[in-house]
């Protein structure tokens, strides 16, 4: 069989122009010395992460406590945003629902083009990356300048995050040296990060100070009072909203909490679950537009209520974005997060983005040994790996798996259904890797033997062993 | 105490000396062994595959073979974890009493039968490789990503033994990229995760790696004999066995 009809049989083809998972992680590892930068980059990351909690004794008692804040509010989820839409109406909020992504970005476009805006700022807001907001007001003649350095950095290169925390983090300092001598004008060769930081401040500062209209995300909504949390490292956000006179806020429908003192829970678990940082440097609060300025809010479900009508998958919508997951995730640092061909990449976006589209997004929950360790990293404890096989099941169940896949189980599941047949099959396996191992050894029909030996075949199995010296 | 081995299919088949050593083991510790002649699988492969919906054949014929023993007992921490969440039957009875009597071979010794001194001799530097699902699954060792106390039940045991010498790879318990299918599907990131495994115990300057479950060591096998490196897998039970 030639490699290609191989693959035909075994893998799922993505839909679109993505290559599955797998075929992305293996050109990604084909730069073995970049891979090992890539997984030392991020796994440094998690030791922080580690560091940090640790000096907190009550670490473990914390991240129930956000797990419980979550549970409840996503039991509670349509009195805590009717609560939140009336509280942030009463303090001059516009309040915007969005049914999809088609919608939000319609009402952004709509507010846009009333107000006659020309220059837009964003700071980081992955759902806006996951709604191609940018793709959609470029196609209608609106610029979109992301304020996050990282953000930035890959929307010159023309580049979705790869990472939503560090969404450059698959960049080295002599790429942005190159992107910023191509789009900035900086000196060729100068891979100084001081130099290309300063470089990248003073083209933002324009940015901000000409912006009319900003847009940020939202990382925790009040329903108790009617104002909202962004938490940023650079305080782009912070910029970008008190220098334009249009402040426009998207949140998911799950960024809801109670009240404000939960938030003593969630910005702890937050900054030392994404950076190992005791806060994040900007957690800024905004209640009410300045006078003169008008402030909205979007508030996006998208497949959100679908995932909340799934039992299995519901606590998936507890994520509060922290990336932990990715940091920690042995297969995140060995694939990069384009891999994973969506907004939200790594263990939590492969239980996220079957939802959104079971076809297209089919490989992702294979995507993992189950390990675990995300599961336990998690600060709102979802059980991630749990959720990636039961994906696993719900895919195959509808459908979603390859031919050769299918046939290959329902013949292994046949063989280790019926011991006889089971004993045969093992001798005659055994006997013909070790009469033909070339059959075995064939690096493009036996994945395994590409890059490793295949395990030597007994001639006796231990049953045989056991019935000639036990009986 | 009467204890049911159950090799897993792929040991049976390839590596009967970690059953046999498995089986030594629990008789010199004093249990009365079986071996339910009809066993094959737990059926993991076809679960982790996602197709769950084609493992009845194999939970029927588990709870066929290990309905009437007082402990089951296995040398894989994986395996082993599948039965304990996913076994299910129409005798739901016996199907109960085998998940929650199903151990893992260290947890076995260290919590049922509490054993307090081996007399085994290794006089070997021996780098210990964490299996996650025996570690994160069934709690056999404390996790670097929680922040409660150390321990490791198999490293418990590790240290009784005669002139072995244990030590740890610099990131203790990440995966070794095996995953089951995944070693094949996911084939770059899996050898990659192998490799990395591997450096950090060649840094230690080990002569064996070892853990509880032979899947993981299979994988690791394979790139070691690849790589031509002079370092061997062991499976605890051959260590723990050992004269």
């Amino acid at each position: 069989m030639n490699p290609k009809n191989f693959n035909r049989l075994f893998f799922v083809p993505i839909q679109g122009a993505s290559l599955s998972h797998s075929a992305a992680a293996e050109i990604f590892n084909k730069d073995e010395s970049r891979t090992d930068w890539h997984d030392e980059t991020l796994w440094f990351v998690r030791e922080k992460r580690d560091k940090a909690v640790r000096q907190i004794a009550e670490w473990e008692q914390l991240r129930s406590l956000g797990s419980s804040i979550k549970d409840h509010t996503l039991s509670n989820l349509d009195n805590y945003l009717a609560e939140f839409e009336k509280n942030a109406q009463a303090n001059g909020i516009k309040v915007h629902w969005a049914f999809d992504a088609e919608e939000h970005n319609e009402i952004i476009l709509k507010i846009i083009r009333e107000q006659k805006v020309e220059q837009v700022v964003k700071s980081k807001s992955m759902l806006t990356e996951e709604c191609h907001l940018n793709d959609f007001l470029a196609k209608r003649g609106v610029e979109v300048v992301d304020t996050d350095l990282g953000e930035r950095i890959v929307q010159f290169r023309n580049e979705p995050p790869s990472h939503i925390v560090l969404p450059a983090i698959h960049l080295k300092k002599q790429d942005v040296s190159e992107t910023f001598h191509e789009h900035l004008g900086t000196e060729k060769g100068n891979n100084d990060p001081q130099y290309l930081t300063e470089a990248a401040r003073q083209h933002l500062r324009t940015k901000f100070i000409h912006s009319q209209l900003a847009i940020t995300g939202v990382n925790f909504a009040i329903a108790s009072t009617g104002g909202f949390v962004v938490c940023t490292n650079e305080g782009n956000a912070d910029m970008g909203a008190h220098a334009a006179k249009i402040h426009i806020a998207c949140m998911g429908i799950e960024k809801i909490i109670p009240n404000a003192e939960h938030l003593g829970v969630f910005l702890r678990l937050l900054a030392r679950s994404a950076t190992g940082q005791p806060i994040t440097t900007y957690s800024s609060h905004f209640h009410q537009p300045r006078v003169g300025q008008q402030m909205h809010i979007i508030i996006v479900d998208n497949g959100r209520t679908k995932q909340l009508g799934r039992p299995d998958f519901r606590s998936s919508l507890k994520c509060i974005r922290c990336a932990a997951c990715f940091n920690t995730c042995p297969v995140y640092r060995r694939s990069g997060g384009h891999s994973y061909h969506t907004a939200v990449a790594g263990p939590i976006g492969s239980i996220l983005n079957p939802n959104l589209d079971m076809k297209a997004n089919a490989d992702l929950p294979f995507a993992s040994t189950l390990c675990g360790s995300c599961s336990n990293v998690c600060p709102v404890k979802i059980d991630i790996h749990v959720q990636l096989y039961k994906w696993r099941q719900e895919l195959v169940s509808e459908g979603y798996t390859a031919s050769g896949k299918k046939v290959a189980m329902k013949g292994m599941a046949f063989v280790l259904s019926h011991p006889s047949i089971y004993r045969v099959a093992g001798k005659m396996g055994r006997w013909m890797m070790r009469a033909f191992p070339f059959i075995m050894n064939n690096k493009s029909l036996n994945p395994w033997y590409k890059q490793r030996e295949m395990p030597e075949a007994p001639k006796q199995s231990f049953r045989d062993w056991y019935k000639k010296n036990k009986q | 105490m009467k204890v049911g081995l159950f090799i897993p299919c792929y040991i049976d088949q390839f590596y009967p000396k970690v059953a046999v050593a498995t089986l030594e083991l629990l008789e010199k510790l004093g249990c009365e062994v079986v071996y339910p002649l009809n066993q094959t699988c737990c059926g993991q492969p076809m679960a982790n595959s996602g197709f769950a919906s084609l493992s009845d054949g194999c939970d029927k014929n588990f709870v066929a073979n290990f309905g009437e023993v007082d402990h089951i007992v296995s040398p894989s921490g994986s395996c082993v974890l599948h039965v304990k969440e996913h076994l299910h039957d129409q005798d739901e009875v016996k199907a109960t009493y085998i998940r929650k009597h199903i151990y893992e071979l260290t947890e076995f010794i260290v919590d049922i039968l509490k054993v307090k001194n081996i007399t085994a001799s290794f006089p070997h530097k021996v780098g210990m490789h964490i299996s996650c699902h025996g570690q994160r699954g069934l709690n056999l060792s404390s996790m670097s990503e929680l922040t409660a106390p150390s321990f490791s039940k198999p490293a418990y045991l590790l240290n009784m033994v005669k002139g072995l010498q244990l030590s740890e790879p610099k990131r203790v318990d990440e995966c070794c990229g095996f995953g089951g299918t995944f070693c094949v599907f996911e084939e770059a990131v899996s050898v990659k995760m192998g490799k990395d495994r591997i450096t950090e115990h060649s840094v230690n300057e080990v002569e064996y790696i070892t853990g509880g479950d032979v899947s993981c060591l299979m994988h690791l096998e394979g790139i070691l004999k690849r790589q031509g490196s002079k370092v061997k897998t062991i499976h605890i039970a051959e260590i723990l066995n050992s004269d």
